[in-house]
């Protein structure tokens, strides 16, 4: 029934068009081309905010808020971007916490076991990527102003003593502690940057694409 | 979770907890209950960011975890809960004029941190406190506690659920927690005693504890656990929501009738506050001789003006207060299902209003009084020309404040259909609600712009200032701090003028349209809750 009209009258809609009040003869509005612009004219302008104490109050508490977050352990800022020259400066500066582990310590009873980060940056043995972390960040330690090294000291007592419930990681750990302040030392004694000497390990993980050539 | 809730949602979460939460939260929001795997695949995120994250989101219980049937952990955002961070500041002020600085803190630090053991809470605030008053003078723990209290009787801090006291078997991969009603608001017998500590001596302290650590090489904590060890505390959000009703009802009544009324009102509910569950539509009946009884002190009327108020109350057309019952000198309730539509439909109105004028507004109000009415009707009614009131109902359709009602007929002869405008409060409510979110999105964007724009000049602007605080402190001459104070010239001030103006004012609309969005929530809440 609805399209039946369409071969023969143009125009005619299928619903009495004065029902819904539009007269005979009446202009329709004209046919949109084009999308509605995206800001358009405001005929009444808004109503001026209200003021009072109790608004500026909460004003200034937001503001607060915001910044008072941004400083808080919560706020977990993406790593700084590595760039491509290493700079002196860089020992200086106050590096992400350590590899990982957080600023707070949340209650692990209470959250997945899935989520607790442990920081085995102690180990031999495990990749190479966290060992010239762990001698950079050891250097920084015996270097910087007291405060920065209380701070870092802190946070490493933190973190080794959440491993402290298993016996031998922490053996193991005070051991490591051990060495790794002997390697400090020894360090420092040396004008010889660390991360240049290449202890062997690499050889023969590297060139496996060409094996034209004979490895020496 | 429409689109603009979930960007709502992913805009908080980057202002307030940085961009790698974000991108996790807004992840869940989006496509629900998520395992550990999936979270780290689908974000493209490290497996330790990924972990942070979601430590923070529990923390501050935006989500939640559960153990499904096949096993592993499951985590859930809760997008609702997201959306409340826009309202920190309302419920910290309301804290703040029921239990001064105190409870202002406590709340603050509350919300802040997620959430808390009581002696935690109380230690920070003591020490905050006593930052700010004078020299000499600290604040003790005892007052804290006091006010921790009277915050937990009221219901405004709430226990979290707490870890079963025996283990169960063989330790899961998350524990379970259990919530017990009856104990979520008692507070555990502590014994702080002690004051706050000012931050100076509060370093000290800290630089002498891990001196002595390193020469011990001992991992352990120096303090033993405290006694409250395990129960933490947090915000009850429905208890403020209750409160911020309670308050719009006092003063809507306030607006129409008188000073009076509202108080009574206002007793009425005070004396349903524990009584009533959150999501009655009605409270409890109270009888006039006991509202007679709690009226503050200060309200000395006779029982029959108390009655006679009541009474005009009770006839409102708005009915707020219904009357249930004559026993008692009378049984009178506080409609609040009522009281809430009333308030959505007075803010539709009031929208209307200020957007399409005060003709259409007139429309509108007819519409809503009369339910159904045709085109010719309404002109009658409305006393309005008939082009023009054409004009106005079609602008009003399409923008879905008015929708047309098709009664069906069998046959669809076109001479007996009848075309009804009508207003649909709950359907007009959710789309307002929804376009609040939008400009609270949109605000919030522009804020961020504004501040990017000018990032350089306000870094400036921050160094300047820092440089003058610390000449100020090692003393220097007036000449010294004019010469840095013109480092900043006189356009740049301009523009940091300019600028926080700006910020200011999108913030305080962010605040604005914020109750409007608790205005409508409530009441769309109100109509779904319905047994």
């Amino acid at each position: 029934m609805a399209g039946r009209g369409r071969g023969r009258g143009r125009g005619q809609l299928t619903f009495n068009v004065e029902a819904v009040g539009i007269g005979k003869g009446d202009a329709l509005p004209p046919p949109t081309l084009q999308p509605s612009p995206l800001f358009p004219p405001v005929e009444y302008r808004p109503v001026p905010l209200p003021g009072g104490e109790e608004l500026e109050y909460m004003l200034a508490l937001k503001q607060e808020l915001r910044g008072a977050m941004r400083n808080l352990p919560y706020f977990i800022k993406p790593g700084a971007p590595r760039r491509d020259i290493e700079r002196y400066s860089d020992k200086y500066q106050v590096s992400n916490p350590i590899d990982g582990a957080i600023d707070w310590n949340p209650d692990w009873r209470r959250l997945p076991r899935e989520l607790k980060i442990r920081v085995r940056r102690l180990r031999k043995g495990r990749t190479t990527v966290l060992v010239p972390k762990a001698k950079q960040r050891a250097a920084l330690d015996k270097e910087e102003a007291i405060k920065k090294l209380e701070s870092l000291e802190k946070k490493e007592e933190e973190v080794t003593s959440e491993e402290e419930e298993e016996k031998e990681e922490e053996e193991e750990g005070k051991e490591e502690e051990e060495e790794e302040y002997d390697e400090e030392e020894h360090e420092e004694e040396t004008d010889y940057i660390m991360s240049y000497f290449d202890n062997g390990e690499d050889f023969g993980g590297d060139s496996d694409d060409n094996m034209d050539e004979a490895v020496y | 979770m429409t689109q603009a809730e979930i960007k709502l949602c992913s805009l908080l979460l980057r202002e307030h907890f940085g961009e790698i939460v974000e991108r996790v939260g807004t992840l869940l929001v989006r496509a629900g209950a998520q395992p550990l795997r999936m979270l780290v695949g689908d974000t493209g995120l490290s497996l330790e960011q990924v972990k942070k994250a979601l430590c923070v989101l529990l923390q501050h219980n935006l989500a939640t975890f559960q153990l499904p049937k096949r096993g592993g952990v499951e985590y859930e955002a809760r997008a609702e809960r997201v959306l409340r961070i826009l309202r920190y500041p309302r419920y910290i002020y309301a804290a703040k004029t029921l239990y001064g600085d105190t409870g202002e803190l406590l709340v603050e630090e509350l919300l802040l941190n997620g959430k808390m053991t009581m002696s935690a809470a109380v230690r920070k605030v003591a020490d905050r406190l006593t930052e700010t008053m004078e020299d000499g003078r600290t604040m003790d723990y005892a007052d804290v506690s006091s006010t921790f209290v009277r915050l937990a009787d009221t219901h405004l801090v709430q226990r979290c659920p707490l870890l079963p006291e025996t283990p169960q078997g063989p330790p899961g991969p998350a524990p379970t927690l259990v919530l017990d009603e009856k104990e979520m608001y008692t507070v555990p017998r502590l014994n702080l005693t002690g004051r706050g500590k000012r931050r100076r001596s509060c370093e000290e302290e800290e630089e002498g504890e891990p001196r002595a650590k390193k020469q011990k090489a001992d991992g352990e904590g120096s303090e033993p656990p405290p006694e409250d060890d395990g129960i933490y505390w947090q915000v009850n959000l429905e208890r403020f929501h209750q409160h911020f009703r309670d308050q719009a009802i006092v003063s809507a009544v306030a607006n129409r009738m008188d000073q009076t009324s509202s108080e009574i009102v206002r007793t009425m509910l005070r004396m349903s506050e524990v009584t009533t569950a959150s999501g009655a539509p009605y409270t409890q009946p109270l009888s006039s001789n006991e509202i007679f009884r709690s009226l503050p002190a200060g309200y000395n009327i006779s029982k029959q003006v108390l009655d006679q108020y009541l009474t005009l109350l009770a006839d409102d057309p708005l009915e707020f207060v219904g009357k249930s019952g004559d026993s008692g000198g009378g049984m009178y309730t506080v409609n609040l299902h009522k009281a809430l539509a009333s308030l959505a439909t007075a803010t539709l109105e009031s929208i209307v209003e200020e957007r399409f004028g005060s003709r259409c507004a007139r429309i509108f109000r007819l519409l809503l009084r009369k339910k159904h009415l045709e085109q010719k009707q309404v002109e009658d009614f409305a006393m309005i020309p008939a082009k023009e009131a054409k004009e106005m109902l079609y602008r009003m359709l399409s923008e879905n404040f008015v929708a047309l009602q098709i009664p069906k007929t069998p046959d669809h002869a076109p001479s007996r259909t009848f075309y009804l405008y009508t207003v649909n409060v709950p359907a007009s409510a959710r789309m307002l609600l929804h376009r609040c979110y939008k400009s609270v999105a949109n605000l919030m964007e522009r804020r961020q712009f504004e501040t990017k724009e000018n990032k350089r000049l306000l870094e400036k602007s921050q160094r300047v200032e820092a440089i003058l605080a610390s000449m100020q402190a090692t003393g220097a001459e007036a000449a010294q701090l004019q010469e840095i104070e013109e480092m900043i010239t006189a356009p740049e001030r301009q523009q940091l003028e300019s600028l926080k103006r700006n910020v200011n004012k999108l913030d305080a609309s962010e605040n604005q349209v914020d109750e409007t969005i608790f205005v409508l929530e409530s009441f769309i809440h109100s109509t779904i809750r319905k047994p």
